[in-house]
Formats: structure tokens, sequence, C-alpha cells
């Protein structure tokens, strides 16, 4: 299936970034549900630790999760593909351009923002997804994987925790900015452009684009500051 | 030599429809090996190569453009007459029929006026199927407005961009034909030469401007839809490359120019504002409903206004002189397109003209403005309501009738027409003389036909507004398309036409000899320099006055002109590849034999008619002296060696179903 | 106004093209952006040289023939205005102007500033249409009554003048505005409506060989659209297609 929809149409190619990028959004949602729980500290580690335990071996939630890696990547071979073919429309460069006069810096600038974030997703998971699964974990009071210890040892005490914290933040900003186009742009990608509704979506968009990345940035700040 | 004009037997109105059930056929097997060459994509060029590809012919469609979408209909702003009679206000054939006659100051034939005026609804019906989105009003139906001072409101529009609109729809019924592989379309291809062979048109040369190749295409009919010659006069509205080379091309291989010198000239253009200009803009007619026409009345005043020491709103009422309300006090500023700009020219030239060349008068809408804004505040129910507010609702109203106009005239000039009084001067904007035809279109060369503003059928002395898109496609979708078949049903046995004859190898050779005489001449002046040179002597000797002895001295002019492009024009660039100069070169080369056959037919024409106006031939008041005794004819020129021994043949025309008057506007 | 002009210059479609600067001098304000070009064209022809090759004709805005890359944007500076109606007041004594062709690969270019949009005739052939033949024996205008709302807006989709500012603007060169107007126009329309899904598959299909980029909903186009063509013809589009694509048997 993935095949044949990534050689098929431009349209297709936008359709399918549009529903796998909506279907990320709703996993920042979700996610953030479950990080807003470090912000309880040492006294609500055991809850994040159970709620982490949940995640990763519930059935139902691993069924999703794999549709979450699946989504990942194809938004990611899906836009590296769709920016080959947008360089490829324009082989000689302007000698010079004023892009600010017309449209927005973010939405000009979504691969390099997708580029940021992968590389970032590949280093959160090797902290922390790889290491809960598959790697050596501490254990907490009640007998589950202690993964409260590792995010705190790792934004609070070890050597280079500001330097995490810092990468994390500025991946959130990355994060923020590609969702400020990103998430009314595939309302539009999908048809959906309403005189009345647009403007509602955009605002959703844009306070959607602030608040999740800014809340998940909060959490390591808040962290490494409370130490 | 005798013109016939075949027109049909019968009344007037049974002529088409027994005309078109007699005319013979072409059998569909038959078609398929007939090729028709169609030049130009206007909107005659674009519905009739759609129209003939979907008879089952072979078409192939020229354009200079580099899309048969930028044909210059494009640009035509107000609208399509049509007898629809939808708003019921008595509307039928016959009324749009006598008023496209009357509005041509009897110099058109009556035949095929009639034939427009019956075949002007089909068009209606036949845009509205392709998907034009003409303006409707809140029941869906579709809306009229009226039009050019006539008593109906028979004109359907497409906001400010009819013209637009139609073109696109004709645009594409072609591509439909041209994915079907029926039509060949050649983008940015100029027709260089018409092939006469035999007595017959048989194909053209043409030029592919990318490339500079030149091409022969041989066919069994050629169509020119290639628009009307303004741009002989340099200025006006028409595009930059409009030209009427294609017709001048045919007309020198023995095809009759007919009527050149019926020019019109469009009063409300936006004036002149340097010698660097390159075109002149039309603002719509429609504006002369609202806006006063008025210069100061005092010399004085007029000399401080273009010395930039007067403003226009300066200048209190009693200083200023109406004059076409002063001039003709029952139609007032109403008055038709070519006594309202024979009347601006009469002003200026007395030195009454107020932009910094004296060429402009002013359309004032502070009257309407303040009208408009007293309705409205009643309506409104504001008691004693201050003078700001009521200019302000009245500019509103402005606003939502001329908005657009208002806008492009504040870019084009940076003056806000809301606030200061808008600058217009006539301009020249369409050309009712073109290719002599018959009934059938067909010019007198048998094989090629004229279609559309190249042709000189339909609007005698004077074009009635929103009349020109009805022509071009009813000429494109419902004459040729049927009258073609006439003719070439002789032709079902000549085969396939070579193109290696003896006719295209000179045809072809000329062409050739005459692009290396341009790239070679080594000269000093620009193509533009000449062309503007032509432009001054046509519009000050030949344009909205004219008299013999300028016309005569316009002609020797020309003349030596035409002899000094020869010896000293500059072509830059090569010619095996894209050089718009030259392709301006030779556009400007015919433009300079045109001028001078207009000045003749405007000298031998002695009298006054719709837009040629002889200053010997006016009433005591100025008015023009219509002669239908002697000059109820069209005037056919033969091409004889060079444009001033062009042969006159006359055509006399004979009016059966209407009576001859005076336009009288006083 | 005495400008520096910097002009792209190719000679043919083989030549790789520099930027090459001219000065102007003595520019009256009112000219139209066309009108200096063409003094200079003067003035480059009195000097022996090859002037500058663009591509214009109606000079009202209106035919969509001029196409300018004018200081890093499609048209020039000014909003919903096309180069042959910007005027020289739009600049300040003094400027340097940058003059560019349309870049795109679906556009190579001719010679200078002139390039060849024929990609867009073919989008157009592959179902810009109404399948209706031209014989006037149709239904009356009257019997197809269509809202007015729809009507307003498939003519507002219609004015499209085709000129490719759109393409030029666009960071990844995709033509999805003018393809998404014409599809707009019919699918408002009831006469549209009838073929609308083949259509949108079919000119989606060739805008897709003609070698355009991907829509990115970056805005641009309408920005710099010299008529104002709505990003919501776009939505309608993807609409059209996606409706196009789930119902196709194909």
């Amino acid at each position: 299936m993935a095949k044949s929809a990534l050689l098929g149409s431009s349209l297709a190619k936008k359709y399918w970034m549009a529903l796998t990028g909506l279907f990320l959004s709703i996993f920042l949602v979700v996610h953030l549900a479950g990080n807003l729980v470090l912000l309880g500290g040492q006294a609500m580690a055991e809850d994040f630790n159970a709620y982490a335990e949940f995640m990763t071996t519930f059935p139902l939630i691993k069924i999703a999760s794999y549709l979450l890696y699946a989504s990942i990547l194809f938004h990611a071979i899906d836009g590296i593909l769709l920016t080959i073919q947008n360089r490829k429309a324009r082989p000689v460069k302007y000698h010079y351009e004023n892009p600010s006069a017309n449209s927005g810096w973010a939405s000009r600038n979504m691969a390099f923002l997708g580029t940021v974030m992968l590389l970032f997703i590949v280093g959160h998971m090797a902290t922390f997804w790889w290491r809960m699964k598959f790697g050596e974990m501490p254990i907490d009071a009640v007998g589950q994987k202690d993964l409260y210890t590792v995010v705190a040892t790792y934004f609070t005490t070890a050597s280079t925790a500001w330097l995490h914290v810092l990468l994390y933040v500025v991946a959130m900003i990355a994060i923020g900015f590609h969702l400020w186009h990103g998430f009314q742009s595939a309302f539009q990608t999908m048809g959906v452009n309403h005189p009345k509704y647009t403007p509602v979506i955009k605002k959703v968009g844009y306070v959607f684009s602030v608040v999740i990345p800014a809340l998940f940035a909060v959490i390591p700040i808040y962290m490494f500051i409370t130490q | 030599m005798k013109l016939d004009a075949n027109i049909p037997s019968g009344s007037l109105g049974q002529k088409w429809s027994s005309h078109k059930s007699s005319i013979r056929l072409v059998s569909p097997a038959n078609k398929r090996n007939i090729d028709v060459v169609v030049v130009g994509t206007g909107l005659a060029g674009s519905s009739a190569a759609a129209s003939l590809a979907e008879m089952g012919y072979n078409v192939k469609a020229f354009c200079f453009q580099d899309s048969p979408r930028r044909a210059h209909s494009i640009a035509a702003q107000g609208g399509i007459n049509a007898a629809k009679n939808y708003q019921n206000d008595g509307d039928s054939v016959y009324r749009l029929f006598y008023d496209t006659i009357k509005g041509g100051d009897y110099r058109s034939r009556e035949a095929n006026v009639y034939r427009l005026a019956e075949v002007s609804a089909n068009i209606i019906d036949q845009c509205v199927a392709q998907g034009v989105p003409f303006a409707r009003d809140y029941g869906g139906l579709l809306d009229n407005r009226s039009f050019g001072g006539v008593q109906v409101s028979r004109t359907f529009y497409a906001k400010g961009q009819t013209g637009q609109q139609l073109l696109l729809g004709a645009y594409s019924a072609l591509n439909r034909q041209i994915s079907k592989g029926n039509v060949k379309m050649y983008n940015r291809h100029e027709m260089m030469d018409v092939v006469v062979e035999g007595g017959k048109a048989r194909g053209i040369i043409a030029r592919n401007l990318t490339t500079g190749e030149i091409e022969r295409h041989g066919a069994h009919a050629v169509l020119l839809c290639t628009g009307g010659y303004g741009n002989v006069f340099f200025l006006s509205t028409n595009a930059m490359g409009s030209n009427g080379s294609a017709a001048w091309k045919a007309h020198r291989r023995g095809a009759m120019f007919a009527n050149p010198c019926f020019t019109q000239i469009h009063p409300t253009c936006i004036p002149q504002s340097g010698e660097y200009q390159s075109k002149l803009t039309l603002m719509s007619e429609s504006l002369r409903n609202d806006g006063r026409i008025w210069v100061p009345k005092d010399k004085k005043d007029a000399e401080a206004i273009r010395e930039g020491k007067l403003k226009p709103t300066d200048l209190p009422e009693e200083k200023r002189d109406y004059y076409l309300e002063r001039r003709y006090p029952a139609f007032g500023n109403l008055v038709p397109r070519d006594v309202a700009s024979r009347a601006a020219k009469e002003r200026c030239d007395e030195g009454f003209g107020v932009n910094a060349t004296g060429q402009a008068v002013y359309l004032d809408f502070s009257s309407a403005i303040e009208r408009y804004g007293k309705t409205e505040a009643n309506q409104l129910g504001i008691t004693n309501p201050s003078k700001e507010k009521i200019i302000e609702l009245g500019e509103k109203v402005v606003a939502s009738k001329y908005g657009n106009l208002f806008e492009m005239y504040d870019k084009i000039k940076d003056v806000n027409p809301y606030k200061s009084p808008m600058m217009i001067y006539p301009a020249v904007h369409y050309t009712m003389g073109g290719l002599w035809v018959d009934y059938n279109l067909m010019t007198n060369v048998p094989g090629m036909y004229a279609l559309g503003e190249a042709n000189f059928s339909d609007h005698g002395a004077n074009r009635l507004g929103a009349s020109a898109l009805m022509q071009g496609l009813a000429d494109g979708y419902f004459v040729a398309p049927y009258t073609v078949g006439d003719y070439l049903a002789d032709e079902i046995r000549t085969g396939a036409i070579d193109t290696n004859s003896e006719a295209f190898e000179k045809a072809e050779a000329d062409v050739v000899e005459r692009i290396d005489n341009l790239i070679n001449s080594n000269g000093t002046r620009s193509v533009d320099s000449f062309h503007r040179a032509l432009g001054k002597i046509m519009w000050d000797k030949c344009g909205m006055a004219r008299n013999a002895e300028g016309l005569k001295e316009a002609m020797t002019e020309i003349k030596a002109l035409r002899e000094e492009f020869w010896k000293d024009v500059k072509v830059p660039g090569r010619k095996d590849m894209y050089n718009p100069e030259l392709d301006k070169a030779g556009r400007v080369a015919d433009f300079l034999e045109l001028g001078e056959l207009m000045c003749l037919d405007a000298l031998t024409r002695e009298e006054s008619c719709g837009g040629h106006f002889r200053e010997e031939y006016q009433t005591e008041e100025g008015e023009a002296m219509r002669d239908d005794e002697n000059f109820a004819f069209v005037s056919c020129w033969k091409y004889n060696d060079e444009p001033s021994k062009a042969e006159l043949v006359k055509e006399e025309l004979t009016f059966e179903n209407v009576e001859l008057k005076t336009r009288s506007y006083k | 106004m005495n400008l520096t002009l910097k002009v792209w210059r190719q000679n043919g479609p083989d030549d790789k093209g520099h930027m090459e600067i001219y000065p102007v001098k003595d520019i009256n304000p009112d000219m139209s952006f066309l009108e200096m070009m063409d003094v200079l064209n003067e003035e480059l022809i009195s000097e022996g040289k090859d002037p500058i090759a663009f591509d214009h004709d109606c000079r009202e805005g209106i035919c969509g023939m001029c196409s300018m890359f004018i200081n890093g944007e499609p048209h020039g500076p000014e909003r919903r205005t096309t180069t042959c109606q910007l005027h020289m007041r739009s600049f300040k004594d003094g400027d340097t102007i940058v003059v560019e062709p349309w870049r795109s690969a679906a556009f190579p270019v001719i010679k200078d500033l002139a390039v060849d949009r024929a990609a867009f005739d073919r989008i157009q052939q592959a179902g810009g249409y109404v399948s209706v033949n031209t014989s006037g024996n149709t239904i009356d205008a009257n019997a197809i009554p269509v809202p007015k709302q729809n009507a307003d807006k498939a003519f507002n989709a219609a004015t499209c003048i085709g000129c490719g500012a759109c393409v030029a603007a666009c960071k990844n060169s995709s033509a999805m505005l003018f393809v998404s107007a014409k599809v707009s126009q019919y699918a408002l329309l009831p006469q549209g409506k009838v073929e609308a899904k083949e259509r949108v598959r079919k000119m989606v299909n060739q805008m897709d060989l003609e070698g355009f980029g991907n829509c990115t909903n970056t805005g641009a186009c309408e920005a710099e659209c010299p008529v104002g063509i709505s990003l919501e013809n776009i939505a309608r589009m993807n609409r059209e297609y996606l409706s196009a694509s789930l119902s196709s048997a194909e």
C-alpha cells in the first residue's frame, strides 16, 4: 500500500503527508499527557513508571505504536520524496528572491524543520525508548522499570544535562514552527477550506503549535531548575 | 471588376435559414481529407477552428502569441449583445439589426447585419453551455445591462471582463479539439504570406517566432481571423502585438480591402502622459453614464492647470465649460462615441486641454457623488446630512458601480478619481474596415475567408458598444463553419495541397528575401521610431477629423517615411532565433503601406459618416454631413503595385428594410 | 529617476545565462515598468547591442503574457498588479532593480526574460473544457439557473489570466493555483459537473507530467497572483481529486 501511494500523484502524496501529520499531532497530545506526570516529581515517579509500562505492554497501544512508527517513517520518506521533486521543479535558482513578501518562514522551511525533528526523534528514542525496551533499567520500589529515574538523571544530574535540556528545547521550537504551518496546511490539503471554519482551524493550529511544544519544553526545564 | 456579395434571395428574415439549408455539405469521409488553416485565435479564430475541427476537417491554427488565450479579444470589457429579450423590454432580432445598421451610420450590408442579430441569441446559449460564467441575478438567471445608448437591456456581461470569459470559453472549445488531435495548434507562429495558386487560396507561409524557421502549410481554405489594424496609429488601445499584416498580405495577394478609413476612436481613454508611452488604456464607456465632461471656460485657467498652478477642484462651477451638455442638450454626455471624441478634440485644439500635453479633458464625478450621496442619505433616513457625510455615502455608491475602473485609473495615473476629476482623451480603439467579404465571409479570393474584426462586414462606419464580441463569435461559431463547407464541396477531389509547387516556392522566397532585407538593413533608426512617426502622421491627418489637404500631405509623408524605413531601419539580432524586434519590423513595414491606403480611402470618401469625419463636409454647427446620394457604397480597394495606386471598386449598398435617417443628438 | 537594472540575459534555451548590469537614466515615474524596459531597449539598439527579449502584449493587465520576476517577486512589489501595470513610481531614485524570468523546469527560457508556458496550454487541453459541441443547438441559456453565489465564485476562479506568477512565486514551482482555478470554475457550475471527476484526474495527471512541484500551502501564489485567485480553489481541487480518486474504478 505504502509503495503505490508514494508513487502516486502529487496530490496523493500530499494527502498522506496531511493524514500522517494529523495523526502524529494526536500522538503528541497523548505523549504530552504522560509526560506531564513528570512535573509531579519524585512523589509521582511510580505513577509515571506505571504509565510507561502500560504504554509499552498493552496490546492495543502496541498496535497504535507500530502505526505511529510507520507514520513517522512515512511522513519523513514522503516528505523527502516531495522535496526531491520540488527541487527538480526549479533547476535554476533565482538570483535574488524576496519570499518573506509573500509567505511565512515556517511554511517555506517544513523540510528543514522536519529534518531537525527527525534527528531529535532518533536521539530521543535511543535515549529513552531503546533503553526502556531493550536496555538495562533500574527498578522502582514496586518493581516497575524506573523510567522516571532515567529521565531525571538525563535532565538533571548527568554532566551534560544542560545540553540535553537545551537540545530538547530547540527540538520543541522546531516542532512548534512545523506545527504552526503544518496543522492548518493539513486541512487545506485534505480540501477543508471554508470562509467560516478555516479561520477557526488556523487559530486552533496556532494555539496547538505554541502550547503543546511549550508544555513539552517546560518539563525538562522545570526538572533542571528544581533539581 | 464587379464584386458579388452573394446575398441570398428571399425576405430579410428568411435569407440565412434558407441559405443554410440549401448550402452544400461535405461528407464526413471527405472532411477528413480536407485541410483548413485558421490564422489568429481570438474570438473568431478560436471559435472557427474549434467548430471546423468538430465537424471533421483537419485544422491547423496559428497565433503569434505564446498561447491562443492571449489574443486581444481578451481585453474587451463591457459585454456582448444578444437579442434574447430576457428583460422583456421589447427587444427583438429586428431591433438589434436596426440599432446596428443605424449605429453604423448606414454603411453596412443589411443581410449580414440581420444574420448577426439572428444568431446572437445562439451565442449566449452556446457560451453558457460551455461554462462561461456570465453575471447572474439572485434568481440564478442571466443578468443584462444597457450599453451604448440603445433603448433596451440586451448586453450580457461578466463584470468588466466579458472578453476574457468569452475568449477562454472559445479557447476551451479549441483545447478540446486539440486534445482530440483535430486541431494542430501553432503557438508563436506568424503568418508571413498567403499562397494563392490558380486563383485560389492554397495555404500560408508561416514563421516560427522562436526559431525563425519558415514553414509551408497547405490548405484547401484559409481563414484569416487576425483582428484589426488600429496599431497603425502607434498609440491605440490594441495590444502591442496586434497588427494588420495578415490582412495586408492577403490584400497584396489580391483580396480587396474594404473601407480602410473607418476607424473607431473611443472617447474615454486615459490620456498620453509622455513621449515614451507605448499604448493607451480604455476606460469603459459606462463611465459616461455618471461622469460629466468639461474643460475650463477660460483659456488662462486651462494654461494654469497645464502648468500645475491650478487644481481642477479649485475652479468654480461657473468657470467650467460642460461642452457636451452645451452642444448636445438632448443627449449631453451620452452622445455616441464618434461625436464625443470629436468634441473633445475640438476643445483641445482650441487650447482648452488640461493635461500637461494639452490633450485631455476632465471626466468629473463630483456631481454624481453628491447626487448619489443625497439619495443614499435619504434612504438611510439621515436628516440634514453634512457635506462630508454626503460625499462619503456618494463615493461608496460610485465605487460599487465603477470601483475597478477607478482603481485602474489610480494605478496608472496615481491620481484619486474620487477626489479629483479623471482626465480622458479619445484613442483609437477598433477598425470597422477590413478585408472585403461576401455573405459567406469569403474574400474575393476563393478559399480565403476573413472573420471578426479582420473583415469589414457588419459595423459600417461606426460600431456599437458590445457588438464586437458578438460578431467575432457569430462568424466563428455559426457562420463560417457552414459557409466554408459550401466552397469546400468542390475541393473533395483536390487531394492534399502540394507545398512544393511554384506558388509556394515563390511565396517562401519572397518572405525570406524580405526578412533578409530587414535584418541586413544596417540602418540607424529603431523600428519603434518609424512606428511613432507613422502614428503621428495618421493621428494628425487621418484621425478624428480629416481634410483633403491633410490627407494628401499624409500620403506623401507616409510614402517618404516608408522609403526611409527600408533605407535606414535598424533591426538588431538574428533571424534564426527569438527576435521580437524583427517581428515588429515586418509588421511596421506593412502598416507603412496600409496607412497610405487608409488616407487614400479617407480622401475619396467625400462625406462625413460614423467614425469618418471630413472637415469639408459638416453642417454649420459642426455636425457630420452624410451623403447617401453619392456615397452609400463600400469602398473596396484592389492592390496595384503600391498603396496610392490602388484601384477603387464600389459595392453599392441597397437598403430595402430600413429608411436612411440623419443621426441627431441635439 | 536614475536606476540600476540587473537583468538576466540568456541567449537562447541552451545558453547558460548570466546577470548583466545596465544603468538607466531619466526615467519618468509615470512610466510603466515595460515602458522603462522599452527605453532601455531603444538605447541598447542604438548602441548596436542586443535588446532584452521579454513577453508582453495587451499592457493592460489582462492577457497574461508579461512575466518578469522583479526584485524577488513575480510582477514586482505591488499587489494585484501585473508587470505591465507596475509603474516606476513604485521605485525610488537610485534603486537597483533585479529582473529575472519565471524560473521553473516546466517553463524553459526561450531568450532572456521570455519563457515557454506551453505546459499551461497542455494542462488545459487535458481537460479544461466542457464537452459540448459548438452547434448552437444547446438548450436556452436560462434553462440552467445557477445560484448567484456559485456563479460569482466560478467567475472569480475563471478570471485567472494564466500568466504563471503562481508557479514563479512558489518555492516548489507548483502550478496548483492555476490548475485549481480551472477545475473550480467547472466544478462550481452544473454544466461542468458531469465530467468533473474525469477532468480533475486528467488535469492533475498532466500537471505532474509537466514537472511542476508540489503544493506546500505557503500561500505565496495567492499573495502574488495579479488577479487574486484564492487558495480556496486549491482546497476545492484537493477535494475534487480526493473524491475522484476514491470513487474511481481505476
